[in-house]
Order: structure tokens, then sequence, then C-alpha cells
């Protein structure tokens, strides 16, 4: 028998991603908790590249990996968070918040499995995936991406733009310790800026 | 022929597995009493998630929009991860701390614990 | 004629408006003058009319106009003027009208002269409605308008506690009697299809042996009818078993004792059985039973008045007794005799207790006899007028009470049945002890040595004219009235022909036809004891005055039963009153307040509270709340959505 290699990879995968999401949120060091993230993140590239969307699986590794995880990496090690105990209260409301969070899966397994992909199949797509012996995933989202989608593309650029501008802006602090010298300043300085003469009584000091 | 899908695992397979991420992230945020990164990654997830059902219902439907769209999808995660680490830098800065419990305590009374 | 009917009736409503309304905007003395002025013009009328009516002139009925309608159910307000009605009018105006003056005097210290005024007057149209009513619906209107002022009057001195109680316990043992008498007019309706009773009395015979059938058991339909309707009278009437709240009746202020417990509203029971003789002799049972009833009653009550030592309360004993005589000759088919005591008594009654009030009022609201003494010289005309009542009320020839009581007590022998024995026995006796308390109190009051104080004494003053000009002529009447009813009207032949068909006595019940032929001793008996009755008296009281004393220590239990009006109000505060109260407390206590008022203002309004609070407690500030909050709210929206069907 032939062995369904697909098969097994995606069960392997998918049972890595649930699993190291849930360790996510689970594990205590957050330390832990990213590194879960970024095994997580690497389990859901396996899975796209299985789907056949490389280059969303290469996009994932690149940008969510390697910024987005970095980057809570960097915070959660410039914070220096301790490693937090199990706050009081939490077993409280574990069977509650588990319990709606298990309804709602429910549900959504309810409305997966009535899908039946025949059916929506018969809408025509908008644009068809070609042929990936022809033309490779990259290619052919970078064809569409530049050409019919390329506004959103740009408002996504500057939506990019206005996060670093306002993350810059949000951490910003004026620096007051440096004694930094500013020429300009130092050559536009005016006598009106630095002397000032007053009528002063005799023994009174100027106040 | 395309290479999307195999027989044994169909749609409905992958389906699952991104509503489990999905209701995990779930979890992860209201269920969370550490700190607010957890809640930042939970959010991640979540994304993620979603990301997943966009990229299978592309490949369903053999429709390459699914996965442009997936593209700024990222985007805007990735943006929104950046400004909440942002917000978190400060308000640490000003708190001191991350736990939870300390978001709105200046504005919100102590409400019955 | 019929003007001089409007006019009696109608008048005293008319003062009792005036005065009712605008009092603080006249005179005290102007709404006195109205009122008394308004009610004497009534009670001359009604002289008028009754003259003309004893003279020959017809009978009517007047029709004012509709009063209810409704399907076949037709009452109309109608005025009937006929020898019972117009006589029972001139007693009820006469002794209003110098109720109503007398209390000019008598009132004299009193802040709240017009409210008075006003209530005599509006008692007075209410009786005067109940006995002009020409069907029952109308007598019942009658018959709680005097209760209601009874309770008005009794307790006009609301300040009073025992004022108050006294009133509310007229009002509830009358309502008692009230029920009675309203299931009588419902079966009546039930039986005769009407309430008018002109129909009634024209299609009572052929009632005569219908059967009302009750829980499955068949009873006489008129017998039934008459005892309920007895029993209205009962209540009214003091008689025994709702007797208790006469003598309480006494809190309330001395002219509304003599008008309403002496000569009006205790009469309306009489006057009841009376006007219903039609319904009444055909049913034996029924008759037997008032004839017990009312023998009982005159025993009874004459032999509490043997040992009360209030002037008031006596003289309330003495018409509860004499209430009893009235009855019981109705129940042996004297109706004649019954009413014509009902109109001696009335004049003779009211005179004792405006007189007990001008000698009250002498003694500055002295009441208790034992305090009281000696006073013959200084009250020489209230003095005389009290003899004068008593001698009628002890039926002393030739006074009223000679004519009206021997009658009634040789009716009852001649009845010849067990009933009318019984009575007839039991009426002697009670005269026997009526004399000696009459004189009892004389000789108390007025007689022997004084027991009061020197200052008391030389205090007591006679009352001012205008009180004692009604007790004179009250007395006038306690002297002639007899005479008058029996010789020159012929109040109680044996033909009726006076009552011209107002009483209907069946052929062989006729008693008074068969007075006549009785033994010679009989009408001899009732004198003979009333005269020994006095001769007891004054031993007791002049010649010996220590005897009652040792009479009532060496027989101190029956003094004791007998004072304590042989326990009929602890019986029924024990039965009755205390299980009443018991259950209106838990009613109110558990059902009106925590039930109803908990589910209803109060429980809402703290379910209000209580709902905002919890409401509140989702505000917590917490941020991980909030986020359960939104997940659990879509959770709940997809699960509604997907439960429609929506997959």
């Amino acid at each position: 028998m032939e062995l369904p290699i697909a098969t097994i990879t995606f069960y392997i995968l998918s049972i890595a991603m649930v699993l190291s999401a849930f360790a996510v949120i689970s594990s205590r060091n957050p330390v832990h908790s990213v590194l879960f993230l970024i095994f997580c993140f690497f389990n859901a590239a396996g899975l796209f590249v299985l789907l056949g969307a490389e280059y969303i699986a290469m996009t994932l590794v690149i940008v969510y990996v390697g910024a987005v995880a970095v980057l809570f990496l960097f915070v959660v090690m410039m914070l220096d968070v301790d490693v937090a105990q199990m706050r009081a209260g939490f077993l409280k409301y574990l069977p509650v918040g588990f319990g709606v969070a298990a309804l709602l899966f429910g549900e959504l397994y309810m409305v997966f499995s009535a899908l039946s992909v025949t059916e929506i199949s018969s809408v025509a797509p908008a644009h068809a995936i070609p042929e990936a012996s022809e033309v490779s995933n990259t290619l052919a989202i970078g064809r569409i991406l530049y050409t019919d989608y390329i506004y959103a593309f740009q408002v996504s650029g500057i939506i990019l733009l206005v996060a670093m501008i306002g993350a810059i802006v949000l951490t910003l602090r004026e620096k007051k310790r440096s004694l930094k010298q500013n020429i300009n300043k130092q050559l536009s300085r005016k006598r009106g800026d630095a002397l000032k003469l007053m009528k002063v009584k005799s023994g009174e000091g100027a106040s | 022929m395309n290479i999307a899908l195999y027989e044994s695992i169909g749609v409905t397979h992958y389906l699952v597995v991104a509503a489990l991420l999905f209701v995990i992230g779930i979890c992860g945020i209201f269920l969370n009493r550490k700190n607010i990164i957890t809640l930042l990654m939970s959010i991640e997830l979540m994304l993620l998630a979603v990301n997943i059902n966009m990229v299978v219902f592309s490949v369903a439907l053999q429709d390459l929009v699914g996965q442009v769209f997936t593209v700024f999808i990222l985007t805007v995660a990735a943006a929104e991860a950046a400004i909440g680490l942002a917000i978190l830098v400060v308000f640490f800065r000003n708190v001191g701390s991350i736990a939870v419990e300390e978001i709105g305590r200046e504005t919100h009374m102590e409400a019955a614990k | 004629m019929t003007l001089l009917a409007q006019l009696i009736v109608f008048l005293p409503l008319l003062a009792a408006l005036l005065v009712g309304f605008m009092w603080n905007r006249m005179e005290h003395k102007t709404a006195q003058i109205v009122t008394s002025g308004l009610v004497s013009l009534a009670a001359i009328s009604a002289w008028i009319l009754f003259i003309k009516l004893s003279g020959g002139a017809e009978t009517f009925t007047l029709d004012l106009g509709t009063w209810l309608k409704s399907g076949g159910f037709d009452v109309r307000w109608a005025l009937r003027i006929d020898m019972l009605s117009s006589a029972m009018m001139l007693l009820v105006t006469s002794v209003s009208a110098l109720v109503h003056i007398y209390s000019i005097g008598y009132m004299e210290e009193e802040p709240c002269k017009p409210r008075f005024m006003a209530y005599l007057s509006f008692f007075t149209f209410f009786m005067l409605m109940l006995v002009t009513a020409d069907n029952l619906v109308q007598l019942f209107l009658g018959w709680e308008g005097v209760g209601l002022c009874s309770y008005l009057l009794i307790g006009f001195w609301y300040h009073k506690d025992s004022a108050n109680a006294a009133a509310m316990k007229a009002f509830i043992v009358n309502r008692v009697g009230d029920f009675g008498f309203a299931l009588g007019i419902f079966a009546i309706y039930l039986m005769f299809g009407t309430v008018q009773f002109d129909e009634i009395f024209a299609t009572a015979s052929s009632q005569g042996d219908a059967v009302i059938n009750f829980l499955g058991s068949e009873y006489h339909a008129l017998t039934v009818i008459c005892i309920l309707l007895f029993i209205g009278a009962m209540g009214k009437s003091a008689q025994l078993g709702l007797h208790t709240w006469l003598p309480d009746a006494m809190e309330g202020p001395t002219p509304v004792s003599a008008l309403i417990h002496a000569a009006t509203m205790v009469t309306a029971g009489v006057f009841l059985v009376a006007r219903m003789s039609p319904l009444f002799e055909l049913s034996p049972v029924a008759l037997q039973m008032v004839t017990y009833v009312g023998a009982a009653t005159a025993i009874f009550a004459a032999t509490i008045g043997l040992v009360q030592n209030d002037i008031k309360r006596l003289i309330a004993y003495s018409t509860c007794s004499q209430l009893g005589y009235m009855f019981f000759a109705c129940g042996v088919s004297a109706y004649a005799a019954g009413m014509f005591h009902l109109l001696t008594h009335g004049f003779f009654k009211a005179l004792l207790f405006l007189g007990a009030g001008s000698v009250i009022h002498a003694l500055h609201h002295e009441q208790d006899m034992r305090k009281m003494g000696g006073i013959a010289r200084k009250v020489p005309l209230t003095c005389a007028l009290m003899w004068i009542g008593s001698l009628a009320l002890a039926g002393i020839p030739p006074f009223a009470g000679y004519y009206s009581k021997d009658m009634i007590i040789e009716a009852a022998y001649a009845a010849q049945t067990t009933h009318g024995m019984f009575a007839f026995y039991m009426g002697l006796t009670a005269a026997f002890l009526t004399a000696f308390y009459s004189w009892r109190l004389l000789f108390m009051t007025f007689h022997g040595k004084p027991r009061m104080s020197k200052k008391a004494y030389n205090a007591a003053h006679e009352s001012p004219k205008i009180m004692t000009i009604p007790l004179i002529l009250l007395a006038i009447g306690a002297v002639f009235a007899g005479a008058i009813g029996y010789h020159v009207l012929g109040m109680v032949e044996g033909d009726g022909a006076f009552w011209r068909g107002a009483i209907f006595v069946a052929e062989e019940n006729n008693v008074l036809n068969r007075i006549h032929d009785l033994p010679k001793w009989v009408p001899i008996v009732p004198l003979i004891v009333a005269l020994s009755g006095i001769a007891l008296a004054w031993l007791f009281y002049l010649k010996a005055p220590s005897l009652p004393e040792k009479m009532a220590d060496s027989f101190k239990p029956i003094y004791n039963f007998l004072l304590n009006k042989w326990y009929f109000d602890e019986l029924y505060r024990a039965v009755f009153v205390r299980g009443a109260i018991g259950f209106g407390r838990h009613f109110f206590k558990f059902w009106d307040k925590k039930v109803i008022d908990g589910l209803g203002p109060n429980g809402l309004a703290a379910l209000s509270g209580w709902f905002a609070l919890k409401t509140g407690k989702t505000q917590t500030g917490f941020l991980y709340h909030y986020a359960f909050m939104m997940l659990a709210g879509l959770v709940i929206l997809i699960s509604w959505y997907l439960m429609r069907g929506g997959v």
C-alpha cells in the first residue's frame, strides 16, 4: 500500500500546531509562550505548503516568525516579566470559559460539517489558480496583486507606515538628560535672550 | 491537476483545525490572568486561524483571491501587533507591571471581586 | 294630603342636608333652629295626616319615581301612607322634634352642636323612609340608614374610645341581623318575583305551602323567609342574642338614647314584623319563634335591670324588655297590641330617657345611681315627670302603659297555646320586675338620703325650660296616649278596623277578638304584680336600704351573673370576636402586608432595586470580563442563528 504521506504529514502538522497553540496560552513562562507561538507558526506554514500555497507559507515564516514573534520576544525580554503565578480565580472561571469556548467550537463544527465543496465550487472563480507546473504560486499571486489589487496593496503599505509612526509616537520619550549641543540654537541667540537689565533696590536682590 | 486536496483529507479537516486554533485563541484572551502579552499572542493565534481558513477555501474553490487576501491579513496583523506592543511598553512605563488586572485601574472602581 | 306626606318625609332630610353641609357658615343657634323647626313642622304635618286618616281619609301610595330597574326587577321610590305608617310617622316625628328641642338645651356645652342636630335630622329622615317604604328595598334603605345614623350618633364623642367601640359594636351586631334580613329579602324575591308589598301580600296566601330546597332538604318557604326577616328584626330591636349592643349604646348623648333607643330605631323590628304580618300569619313556626324570643328577652332584660347602677343602662334594659313584650304580642298574632304598645312606649320611654338626661344634667354628668338620692326637692318637675313615666311603664291605670301592656299580656293568655302561655307567665314576671326596677330607679335617684357630696347636692338645679317643655309634652302623651288609643281610636279592637288592612291577622289567630271572653282574674293580675313590685321596691330602697346589699351578698353568684349581663358579652367575645379579630389580623399581617404588598408595590420596588444592583455588578472594570461578555454574546447569537435553521 502506498504510504499516504500527505495524510500523515497533515496530521502531524495539525496536531503539533494545536498542541503548541494550547501551550502558548497555558505556559507560565512568557518566553516559552512566544517560542511555542513560533513553533505554531512553523507548523502552519507547513500546512500551507501542503495546500499548495507556498508563497503564503514563506510569508508567514518571514513576517510572522521573523518579525512579529521576534518583536514579542524583544518586548518580553525588555519588560522583564516574571514567571507569573497562576492568579487566583483562574480555576473558578475555567469551567465557564471552557464551556463557552467549547460551545463555539461545536457550532463552528456544525457549520463546517454541513459544507459541501461541490456546491460552492459551482461559482466561477474570480481568478483561477493556474497549474503549478506552469506558473509558481508566487508568480500567480504576484500577477494579481500588482494589477487587480494594486489599490489594496498600496493601502496595506500605508497601514504599515501608520503603524510604524504610531509605534514610534507612542513610545517616544522626550530625552531631557542628554547634553547634546544644538549649534543652530546657539548661533541664533540674540542679546535679548541672554541679557536682561533690571533695576534692583539695594539690599533686596533680584527676584 | 492541482495537488491541493487529497481524498482522505477534506476541506472539513482543515476547517476543524482552524476552528480549534481559533477557539484556543479565544480561550487565551479571557482565561489568561497572567499578562497582556499572552493576550496579544492569543490574538495572533486567532488571526492565524483565519488565515488558514482563507487559504483552505481559496484552494477548495480554486480561486487565488483567498491567498491574496491572506497577504493583507498578514500585513494588518503585523501592524496591529506592533502597535499593541508599543501600547504595552508605554503601559509598562506608566504602571510598572503588565498584569491584566492593572488595566483600567485608574479609571474604574475596584468592582466586586 | 300627598303634600303632607312629602313634607313629613323630606323636611327632615332638608334640615339634615342644610345643616350638614353648611354648618360652618351658620351660627350654632341657627343650625339648631333650622333643624328643630323643620322637624317640628314635619311633626305637625304628621299629626294632621294622622288625624285626617283616623277620621276616615283614604290611605294612599305616593309614587315618586323609579329607583332600580333591571330586567324584571323594578324598585320604585314610593311613600306608602296607611294607618301603620302614619301612626309610626306620628311617633317618629313627634319624639324626634321634641328631642331636637331638648338637645338645644342638653348639648349646650357641646362644641359641635350643628353636627349633632344634622345627624338627628338625618336619622329622622331615614326612619321615616323606613316606615313609609312601599317595597322591601326601600325599607332596607331606611333600615341601613338608621343603622348608620345610630353609629354616627352613638360615636358622636368620637374621641372617647369607649364611644367608638360602642358605635362599632352597634353597627356590627346590627349587621348580623341585617344579613338575615337581606337573605329574607332575597328569598322573597326568589319566591314572589317582586319586592313590592302589595304584590307580595296579594299572592302570599297562594304560596302558603311552598317549599324551598336548600342543600338537599326541603323547608317551608314562608317559615324560612319569616325567620330570616325576624333575625333582622332581632338585630335592630336588640332581642335576646343580638342585644349586646343596646346597653353599650348608652355611650352616646342622652337625647340619642331617647330618640333611637326608646322610640324609633329599636321599634323598627316590631314595625317590620307588623308590616309583614300577612307573611307571618302563614307561618305558625315563625310566630312561635317570635313569641319565644320576645318573651325570653322580656324576662332576660328585666332580670338584668334589677341590678344595674347606671341610670341610662337601666332604662336601656327596660327598653329591651318592653321590646320583648311587643314581639311576643306579634308572636301571638296580636300585632295591633304590639303596635299600640310601641306607640305608647315611645312616649313614656322617651320621657324617661330625657328625664334621666335632665337628672344627669342637674347632677352635672353623674350617671351612677348609687351617687344620687334625695334630690326630689331640688328637681321637682323632673321628679314628677319621671314618676309619670314610670307609672306609665309599670302599667298603672289610667296611664298609657296600662292599656297597651295589659292588652299584650291578656292577648298572650287568650292565645291559649303553649308559647302563648309561656309568654303570659314571662310577661307577668317581667311586669313585676319592671315595676320593681322602675321604682328602684325613682327611689334611688330622687328619694331617700342624698348619697352625693354636699357641693353636688347644692349645685343640683332644675333644667332650663327648653329641656323641660319637651318633657312635659311627652308626659302628656304618656298619660293620655293609652286612653286615646284604646277608647277613642280603637287601636286594639278585635276587628282591626282602625288599621284598615295594614295589619293582617288570620281569622283563627285573632286573639284580640277573644280578649273580652277571658276569665276575670286575667286582666287584674298584671296590676297586682305591678303594685307588688312597687311595694317591694319601697321596702328595699326606702324602708330598709341595707336590704339590697344583704341580698346581693347572700346571693353573690346570682348577683354577679345578673350584673355581668348573663355573661353574654364574654361568651360572644370568646366565641366570635376573638376568632374574627384573629382572622382579620392574620389576613392583614400576612396576606395583605406580606403577600399583596410584597408582590405588589413593595415587592416591585425592591425588585427594581435588586435588579439594578445586580446589573451594576457587571460593570467590573476588568478587561477579561468584558472580553468574555463579548464572546458569550457572540456564541449566543450564533446559537440562535443556527437554531433558526440558518445553516
